[in-house]
């Protein structure tokens, strides 16, 4: 079946997705402020809420305040969100019901272009909201290591990787509705066992073992220790994984999107 | 030239399922011609545009888009291309001044060279003075005009048009049409499609009709009439209550279409005589009671029922 390995090939890139990328970016900049306050005040909440309301009954996590434990790792989830509800509603908006990527197609940029335009847009998008998340706990006082600046690059890092996860979802989606499962079955889940709330020494061993596997949790590993002025273990297994499945994940969903449009 | 299509296959699926939507096609534009493809829904006109421009792969054939194999060159072939999609694509995120901004810079087109051309694009397509306008706001009409600006912003060789005014009121279409015979007299190549058998008359220097994935005819309009079709028409409806029974044009097509008509199709409740010479028909029809006729010269859509049919095809 020459069709279906031709849509699996490797990805070929050029600079031209960065006139995708400024589009959605022109987009972004119109409705900034509400999309920023959007993307900070639900994470900004829970993190307040928590970190007071449950560290009065858990004074200290890992040797520090609960909330100086959850700080770390509400940066990470709420980046993972926001860089999944770009690339799933957003992007379906732009490629199915807009016809966004259509009308470009339609101009000298190729789809692998356009899909390469929304990973590092939503990344990029998933980014500035973890930059102003970052603001809010440095603001607090929860965070007051220089190391903590390090955190943007693992953010805009777990901004692709969740990006590239939710492009393949995007790429087999008939409708919105069909989202609500991703966010079931597996967003929801691995924020719990993620390690973003409690440490995941907690769970089950059998339990462990998986959730040591899910993206989050290599994303949490990495930040959380860099907002508390600490260099992370095993650095390189952590990016390592992180940009495998960001490379994966991208790949796989590439070739979706080619078999879902180029026909 | 603007585009060559030689022997175009183009198969979905594979194995037992498959289905052929285009089959051998060729096709040849002559520099600053319209040419008009011609066919039913289904008949593969939107297959075969986008195979022209690369973004469906081609079973079997070969393509040249400004000169540029394709997919090989598709990209640098679209950068001279500019094409109207059927189905509306405008950035609802943007004001119109933007969305011809934006999509400049898809041809790299920087924002200071299309900035001064924003208002004369607007005017080309009516819009004067719409610079800021939400898409949301505009019409039908003006959005589909918005489109065909937008379709310019490069200059294009050649522009291509996918039923540019499907939906549109009469107003709209005259103004579409006016537009593009612009263009043409200035030296643009047009391909597009269409069902509308006065707008490919109107417009396309030639055209083609296209049915099953396959070229039915070919040549300017006259020639395409001339060729496959006989030049006289005598519509014929109403009760007929000659001879002794009242009933409808088909009975007295069943009677006597044979002998008075080179070819007689029935159509509902109408029968369409087609004749090289409608005297001996007039003389006759003239004497049955209840019949009204309606007698014209043979026109496109004669020839494009003809040869695709009277049946419904979706």
């Amino acid at each position: 079946m020459p069709h279906v390995t031709a849509h699996f090939g490797p990805p070929r890139l050029s600079l031209s997705f960065l006139a995708v990328w400024r589009r959605n970016f022109l987009v972004w900049k119109k409705l900034a402020l509400p999309s920023i306050v959007g993307n900070l005040a639900d994470p900004v909440i829970y993190m307040l809420g928590l970190g007071y309301g449950l560290g009065l009954l858990v004074p200290e996590v890992e040797g520090v305040s609960y909330i100086a434990f959850l700080a770390g790792g509400t940066l990470a989830y709420s980046t993972m969100n926001a860089a999944t509800f770009e690339a799933l509603y957003s992007g379906f908006s732009r490629m199915h019901v807009q016809k966004t990527w259509e009308a470009i197609m339609n101009a000298p940029i190729a789809l692998d272009d356009i899909v390469a335009a929304e990973l590092v847009w939503a990344a990029s998008k998933s980014c500035l909201a973890g930059v102003a998340i970052l603001a809010v706990i440095a603001a607090f006082g929860f965070t007051a290591s220089p190391l903590a600046l390090a955190a943007i690059p693992v953010v805009f890092l777990t901004g692709l990787c969740f990006a590239a996860l939710g492009l393949i979802m995007t790429a087999l989606a008939p409708s919105y509705d069909f989202f609500m499962y991703y966010f079931t079955l597996f967003i929801t889940p691995m924020t719990l066992l993620s390690g973003v709330f409690f440490p995941q020494g907690q769970l089950p061993d059998s339990v462990q073992l998986i959730a040591s596997a899910l993206p989050l949790s290599h994303a949490v590993s990495l930040i959380r220790p860099l907002l508390l002025g600490q260099v992370p273990a095993q650095i390189g297994l952590h990016l390592g994984v992180l940009v495998l499945i960001t490379v994966l994940a991208f790949w796989l969903a590439l070739g979706l999107t080619r078999r879902r449009l180029l026909k | 030239m603007p585009l060559e299509i030689r022997s175009l296959v183009k198969r979905f699926g594979t194995g037992p399922d498959a289905r052929e939507v285009v089959r051998g096609l060729d096709l040849k534009l002559e520099r600053g011609e319209c040419f008009a493809l011609l066919g039913p829904n289904g008949a593969g006109k939107t297959t075969t545009l986008r195979c022209a421009l690369g973004l469906a792969e081609a079973s079997a054939g070969s393509i040249l888009l400004c000169g540029l194999p394709v997919p090989a060159q598709a990209r640098q072939a679209r950068a001279r291309v500019g094409v109207v999609p059927q189905t509306d694509s405008l950035d609802p995120d943007f004001t119109c001044a933007e969305n011809l901004v934006v999509f400049a810079g898809y041809f790299g087109i920087p924002e200071r060279d299309i900035r001064p051309r924003v208002p004369e694009l607007l005017a080309f397509a009516g819009l004067e003075g719409k610079d800021n306008a939400r898409i949301q706001s505009l019409s039908g009409g003006m959005k589909r005009r918005l489109t065909l600006a937008r379709a310019l912003v490069n200059k294009p060789e050649l522009l291509i048009l996918d039923e540019p005014t499907t939906g549109l009121d009469p107003q709209a279409r005259h103004l579409i049409w006016e537009r593009l015979r612009r263009l043409t007299a200035e030296g643009t190549t047009i391909l597009l499609t269409t069902h509308f058998m006065d707008e490919a008359e109107r417009l396309a220097h030639r055209l083609a009709i296209l049915d099953n994935g396959r070229l039915l005819a070919q040549g300017s309009p006259r020639e395409v009439i001339a060729a496959h079709i006989e030049p006289q028409v005598v519509e014929v409806f109403g009760d007929w209550t000659g001879e002794g029974a009242t009933s409808g044009a088909a009975a007295w097509a069943a009677r006597h279409a044979d002998a008075l008509s080179r070819r007689c199709e029935i159509s509902g409740e109408t029968a369409f005589c087609y004749t090289d010479d409608a005297a001996p028909l007039l003389a006759h029809l003239a004497h049955q009671p209840g019949l009204r006729t309606l007698h014209r010269p043979a026109n496109l859509e004669d020839v494009f029922l003809k040869l695709t049919g009277r049946e419904l095809r979706d």
